[in-house]
């Protein structure tokens, strides 16, 4: 009876290596960088890492596919390097002979790739499914452009300045000719410069050289 | 005009010409016209380029031979006759007048599209409050798969620079139209530029505590900041090596001659006008020598400063390319993190490339270089130093300190435009005198913003490195050599010495005479000679930015249409030719209208 048993687990784990192999029409690879996201905090990849990658991909199959009860069993790793890369296939659960088309695979990894990223501490550079480009992230587009603020600001403040500027110039001209009105007769041109004098902000008020 | 005269003239004048309010505003004004955007990006792109350390020397013997004595002389000339940039010539004789139309000219030019670059600057900066800045990535494509191809395929800089704000067209013929964001830009800057010029001196002097005196303080937090960086020591290292064999070429001696020329915003009449409201016994010698030595000075500190940053950068890029390398081989021939690293990297490259050479060609590996300096002008501004920000921490901090301190730089530089402008205008009584100076100011401000528009189209770009080229190279060069000679020849070298013992107490000494009398003229002469054989004999071809050249993302060279030279010789020629064009054309309107005021000396050199 045990050799039985033993039989059918050395043939099924056989045929489940000829389902994975690498460049298998319906298998991903899928390369991670540890070292290079984690630095010092890098942690080792064995069996233990090995068996949380299938058992989250079955947790993405679960969820994200067709709603079958995948399990660890049904995702078949091959291939693996010292860089850290390997080839994966995910039979379905109904036969383990099939495999789940690739594009249900796709699907499922691609809507839970932050799941998948997180629970190996790694990012979408980090941690590659090759075939699989990570959806990137929309920008955050604000309503106003910041840069129509800023210019609104600046301008706002030039514009102001200028009004005041102009407004003075208009006052000081208005009340300049008030007090030569007042005077009673004969202040010549002259003494009116000369009073300009003593008085800077009235000295540019004139056109100034003359050739 | 005797000097009892001119000092009873500087009495009567008292009421009606500006006066500067003290001896520092006149100083911060000049400092400020001279040291421009040049000193920050093309004198470091030169230094560079022509032997590092060993460009010093030509720069620094050109600097003393011919910048400070030009200078002297401009400062005198206006400080003695207390006339504007055209005011002056017509005193010396009527028929000379055609040099102050010239300058005139090319203020005019100069300033129309300077302004456009500083509306860039300010884009720059307003695009700079936010985090993070938007040209550190690329923008998304419509359907949100992937980046704009544009874009990826060149960089987020340059798609931000070339795309995002020029909106270029491939060719000058295309004019793709005014961009809004640029006409609000350009409008702002004209704004600036004419709350700070409205009253004339009596603002500008006010504005220049802040606009020539923020650069430096700005070059000094980057100079600190530079320093802690990686990579920057090398920067340093790289501009200031000096390679002697350069000395021996004439273009490096041509160059620096030609560096110290516009550096010093000389023939504009600014210059000349700003000195002319000094009082008469104002020490020109002294404020010549110590504006030259400022600009000089600074030249030098913004190049070391400018280095350690890009100094970063290109170790920052070196050490992307390696590492990107490493990755590929790593995944290539799936070997564990680690065992390539950048020390090992070459003896591994050279193991795999012998075990493996067929894979290995395949590969195509960039070969790292750390030597990718060489870039000059708006490109060093807003592609390499931009680049380089964004890979700092707080990059918003620094973008907007940067372009704080270049629209500063830009700024001080047009006030002296402007003015270049603006008294010739009034001394040529093209505005009625009851007009009052806001209204002028204001008049001038609107026209020019309004023929600045040319650079806001599409093919902006192309206009305004068309005017720099042509527009603002040689008709300055001509108009120096001609200033020289009339103050040195037809004015009198003897009565020139006279007027500058009887203002500062003592005649000039032989260092002066031998400069404006042989030194300075002959120079000139050889750089006015060899821009033009150079300009003359070169193909007359473009840089233009074309997504759909083969060449892309190195920009493509085209040629300019015909009637391109027909507005060449508008810019180029028509200052030029003014020279002799009006002196021949009052020649013969005074030998027919003897008794015109326009003929007669109003106090002139025979009295």
């Amino acid at each position: 009876m045990l050799w039985k048993v033993l039989l059918l687990l050395g043939l099924s784990s056989a045929w489940a290596q000829k389902l994975c192999s690498p460049g298998a029409s319906d298998g991903y690879k899928v390369r991670l960088s540890i070292n290079s996201a984690l630095g010092d905090q890098a942690y080792v990849w064995n069996e233990n890492e090995m068996f949380l990658f299938r058992a989250t991909l079955a947790f993405a199959m679960r969820t994200y596919s067709d709603g079958q009860e995948y399990d660890v069993a049904n995702v078949v790793v091959c291939d693996e390097t010292p860089r850290v890369s390997f080839w994966f296939v995910v039979t379905s659960p109904l036969d383990a002979s099939l495999l789940v088309d690739k594009r249900r695979v796709e699907e499922a990894v691609r809507k839970s790739r932050s799941r998948i990223n997180s629970a190996f501490l790694l990012t979408d550079d980090t941690l590659e499914f090759i075939g699989i480009p990570p959806t990137l992230e929309a920008p955050v587009a604000p309503d106003t452009p910041p840069w129509l603020i800023a210019f609104g600001v600046v301008m706002g403040g030039v514009g102001a300045g200028i009004v005041v500027l102009l407004v003075s110039s208009v006052v000081q001209k208005i009340r300049k000719k008030r007090d030569g009105e007042e005077e009673t007769g004969g202040k010549t041109e002259n003494e009116a410069a000369s009073d300009a004098i003593y008085n800077m902000s009235f000295s540019d008020d004139e056109p100034v050289t003359q050739m | 005009m005797t000097h009892d005269q001119t000092a009873s003239l500087e009495e009567e004048e008292a009421g009606d010409r500006p006066k500067w309010d003290n001896k520092t505003q006149y100083m911060l004004t000049c400092v400020g016209f001279c040291v421009g955007l040049g000193n920050v990006w093309r004198f470091p792109y030169l230094c560079q380029s022509h032997g590092g350390g060993a460009f010093m020397i030509p720069f620094l013997i050109l600097l003393v031979l011919e910048g400070i004595p030009l200078l002297h002389l401009e400062f005198a000339i206006g400080q003695r006759l207390r006339r504007g940039g055209l005011g002056v010539w017509a005193q010396i004789h009527p028929y000379l007048t055609g040099i102050g139309i010239a300058s005139m000219c090319v203020s005019l030019t100069i300033s129309l599209y300077y302004n456009t670059i500083i509306a860039w600057i300010l884009w720059y900066l307003f695009n700079s409050f936010q985090e993070p800045l938007p040209w550190s990535q690329c923008p998304m494509n419509a359907n949100l798969t992937g980046f704009v191809s544009e874009c990826e395929r060149s960089s987020p800089v340059d798609y931000f620079w070339y795309r995002e704000t020029l909106n270029t067209t491939p060719t000058i013929e295309e004019d793709g139209g005014l961009q809004w964001w640029m006409v609000l830009c350009h409008i702002c800057a004209w704004s600036l530029l004419y709350i700070c010029i409205i009253r004339g001196i009596e603002t500008t002097g006010k504005a220049v505590y802040v606009t020539s005196t923020l650069p430096y303080v700005v070059l000094t937090i980057f100079l600190i900041r530079g320093l802690t960086l990686k990579g920057s020591l090398d920067g340093v290292k790289f501009l200031f090596t000096p390679d002697l064999t350069e000395l021996a070429k004439p273009s490096t001696w041509l160059d620096a001659g030609a560096q110290v020329f516009y550096s010093f915003s000389l023939a504009f009449g600014g210059l000349i006008s700003f000195s002319s409201y000094n009082s008469v016994h104002n020490n020109c010698e002294q404020d010549a020598v110590i504006i030259s030595i400022i600009n000089g000075v600074t030249s030098v500190y913004a190049a070391t400063v400018i280095y350690t940053i890009i100094g970063f950068r290109a170790t920052e890029r070196f050490d992307n390319c390696l590492s990107g390398n490493i990755l590929t081989l790593l995944n290539v021939f799936e070997l564990p993190e680690g065992d390539i690293t950048d020390s090992n990297y070459n003896q591994v490259v050279q193991r795999l490339n012998e075990t493996y050479p067929e894979v290995f060609q395949q590969l195509d590996l960039t070969t790292c270089n750390l030597n990718t300096f060489l870039i000059e002008g708006t490109g060093l501004a807003f592609i390499v130093f931009t680049e380089a920000i964004t890979k700092m921490p707080v990059s918003p901090v620094w973008a907007v300190l940067f372009f704080i301190m270049l629209f500063c730089l830009g700024l001080s530089s047009m006030f002296g435009n402007i003015e270049g402008i603006l008294v010739p205008l009034q001394d040529l009584k093209v505005f009625p005198k009851t007009w009052p100076k806001e209204a002028v100011t204001g008049v001038t401000c609107i026209v020019c913003c309004l023929v600045g528009l040319i650079f806001l189209q599409g093919s902006g770009n192309y206009w305004l490195s068309l005017f720099d080229t042509y527009g603002g190279s040689i008709p300055l060069l001509v108009v120096a050599f001609c200033e020289m000679v009339s103050v040195v020849y037809i004015y009198g070298i003897d009565r020139f010495n006279d007027d500058i013992k009887f203002m500062i107490g003592h005649k000039p000494n032989f260092f002066w005479q031998a400069t404006w009398r042989v030194i300075s003229p002959l120079i000139m002469f050889f750089i006015l000679i060899f821009y033009f054989v150079t300009k003359l004999s070169e193909q007359l071809l473009y840089k233009v930015w074309d997504p759909e050249s083969d060449k892309f993302p190195t920009l493509d060279e085209k040629q300019y249409p015909v009637w391109i030279n027909v507005i060449i010789f508008i810019l180029a020629g028509i200052p030029s030719l003014a020279v002799p064009l009006v002196s021949l054309a009052l020649a013969f309107y005074c030998t027919v209208y003897v008794d015109s005021s326009v003929c007669s000396q109003e106090h002139g050199m025979y009295h």
